[in-house]
């Protein structure tokens, strides 16, 4: 490996790592914005949460405000945020007082779980239905596609989930509309996922396959006399694979808002249902935790998609250093 | 105005018609949005409720006006607050170079960090279920999508003959701006407006249905669904309703953007 191969894949990572940072910095200052904004009482407040409305007095109050640190100046209390932050100290939940990061482990488990269902089944259902309609651009399989993906990205991801479960639990009572226990917990909350992420990559994938099945070193692998499955798998392929790859980019942001909002709908333990719940609550310190989690997911899977750029075009890697 | 492909006037009627009913809905309806009459709980459709009345037996049809008028403004106003500055900052910093560019990029990239959906939800948490927030948090994630392509494009515009020509014989930064840059940059802006415009309807009706949104009472088509869910054995045609208005309207934003050209 020489210094050239080295800084082809060093650079993305420290990009992604100053991406990583930035989510780290933005998560942080408006995490705690939030817990300035609170009205009122947030010492009362947090009391009655934990003891129960009815325990929510002064002394209660007091207690909550001398554990925290409620009282110190809001810049202290900041710069003591950054550097817990940076030490990866999320603090205690304020609702249930159990360690944030406890909690984000068993959560990350679930939203990964899940996660790693729908991605591959999302790549089922749409490479094969893009590589069918870029194969003949403007024949029926392509019109169908197409109307397919435009129909399916304008329903509401929340409709999409409302609409399975309607048909698949409800009529048919093929599958439990909520639940986390075993594999047919997963299939509603991971198809709702999946489809909405399918109708995007199918029609990248359509494009990419159209523009190199009609590109002219296609032809010219044909001429040379290769065989037709040579042409298709070196030649083909992986040059239609490149703007796949990195569009899968643009597509994670769809992963990662998906899965707050399918994890809300299904009830699903995971990180995204527990930032929602948390903003519910109030509980500062757990929305920073999961949006901070959240955050890093899709710095991840971004890093993950960088390499996986370089591995597939090289011309690209030797522009960037 | 140039002949529209057909998929696009598709998307335009769609809009016009939702706008239509937006505007002319509640004045059809002649019922208050938040009227209740408990006794026509869950009225199916007929000639009292032309779309019958929800679990707190109010009109339907008044609610679904109000709310497919608040969708469609409060979108289309976070649009154009992503898409003026996006767009001015984004020829400001292929103008201007340096280091207001070397800023701007940088802000562009902090909000790029995390999915918009994310910080918009983090806003939004600031007060949940009211306008301001949810309208700074859409407007904020999404004015840099505007901003890259305007600084792209003007930094391509900006280096062509005529533009060059025009600047070099004294023409003012105004009818640069006015004449040469914008009338170049609009096709494609307006594309990613028209989609920017579905995604805002999307997420706003998500937001809500979720809870973090616009709440109840305020008729607004995600948090309907969620009101309506209960009721949805009794009356499953109310619980589609709201959730087809969204589809409608994103579609529509949709095809208007082009997306159906393939």
């Amino acid at each position: 490996m020489g210094r050239r191969s080295l800084g082809r894949f060093l650079r993305p990572v420290l990009m992604r790592l100053t991406q990583a940072l930035l989510v780290a910095l933005i998560v942080g200052a408006l995490g705690f914005a939030l817990m300035a904004a609170l009205p009122g009482d947030q010492a009362f407040r947090l009391a009655a949460a934990r003891y129960g409305p009815d325990m929510g007095d002064a002394a209660a109050a007091a207690l909550v405000r001398q554990e925290l640190g409620l009282d110190r100046p809001w810049a202290v209390q900041f710069l003591d945020w950054v550097g817990r932050l940076m030490r990866l100290d999320l603090g205690h939940s304020l609702v249930t007082g159990e360690p944030v990061l406890e909690e984000l482990t068993m959560q990350l488990g679930y939203t990964l779980a899940l996660a790693g269902v729908a991605l591959p089944l999302s790549a089922l259902l749409g490479l094969p239905l893009g590589l069918l309609a870029g194969l003949r651009p403007g024949g029926p399989m392509d019109r169908i596609t197409l109307g397919l993906s435009v129909l399916l990205r304008a329903i509401p991801a929340y409709a999409l989930g409302l609409f399975l479960v309607t048909v698949f639990s409800i009529h048919l009572g093929w599958l439990p509309p909520a639940g986390f226990e075993g594999w047919r917990e997963f299939v509603l909350p991971a198809l709702t996922l999946a489809l909405g992420l399918a109708a995007l990559s199918a029609r990248v994938a359509r494009d990419s396959v159209a523009v190199v099945a009609a590109s002219p070193f296609m032809a010219f692998a044909r001429w040379k006399g290769l065989p037709e499955r040579a042409v298709v798998l070196r030649h083909g392929l992986r040059n239609a694979a490149i703007p796949v790859v990195a569009l899968l980019g643009l597509q994670l942001i769809g992963l990662v808002e998906g899965l707050i909002i399918v994890e809300s709908l299904f009830s699903w333990p995971g990180i995204g249902h527990a930032l929602v719940h948390a903003i519910f609550a109030r509980d500062v310190p757990v929305v920073q935790g999961t949006a901070l989690a959240l955050g890093l997911i899709f710095v991840l899977v971004n890093a993950f998609v960088d390499l996986a750029c370089a591995l597939a075009d090289p011309r690209r890697a030797r522009a960037a250093t | 105005m140039r002949a529209l492909a057909p998929g696009r006037r598709l998307g335009l009627l769609l809009i016009v018609a939702l706008l239509g009913f937006g505007l002319l809905g509640p004045w059809l309806a002649g019922a208050d949005p938040a009227h209740q009459i408990l006794a026509d709980s869950l009225a199916p459709p007929g000639t009292d409720y032309w779309l019958g009345a929800d679990h707190l037996g109010r009109s339907m049809l008044a609610r679904l006006a109000h709310a497919t008028r608040l969708s469609l403004l409060l979108a289309a106003v976070t649009v154009a607050s992503a898409a003026i500055p996006g767009t001015l900052l984004g020829i400001l910093a292929a103008w201007r170079g340096g280091w207001v560019e070397g800023g701007l990029v940088l802000a562009a990239d902090a909000v790029l960090a995390l999915p918009g959906l994310l910080l918009v939800l983090l806003l939004a948490a600031f007060a949940p279920g009211e306008f301001l927030p949810l309208y700074l948090g859409l407007a904020l994630a999404g004015w840099v999508e505007y901003f890259r392509v305007a600084r792209a494009m003007a930094s391509g515009l900006l280096a062509r003959p005529h533009v060059e020509a025009a600047r070099l014989l004294g023409f003012g930064p105004g009818y640069v701006l006015w004449r040469l840059l914008l009338p170049g940059l609009l096709p494609t802006l307006g594309v990613l407006a028209a989609f920017g415009m579905g995604s805002a309807v999307l997420a706003i009706s998500t937001l809500s249905f979720i809870g973090l949104g616009i709440h109840p009472p305020t008729a607004e088509l995600g948090s309907m669904t969620t009101e309506l869910l209960p009721y949805a054995y009794e009356a499953p045609l109310m619980v589609l309703m709201p959730a087809a208005l969204v589809f409608m309207a994103v579609l529509g934003c949709h095809l208007l953007a082009g997306q159906a050209r393939g």
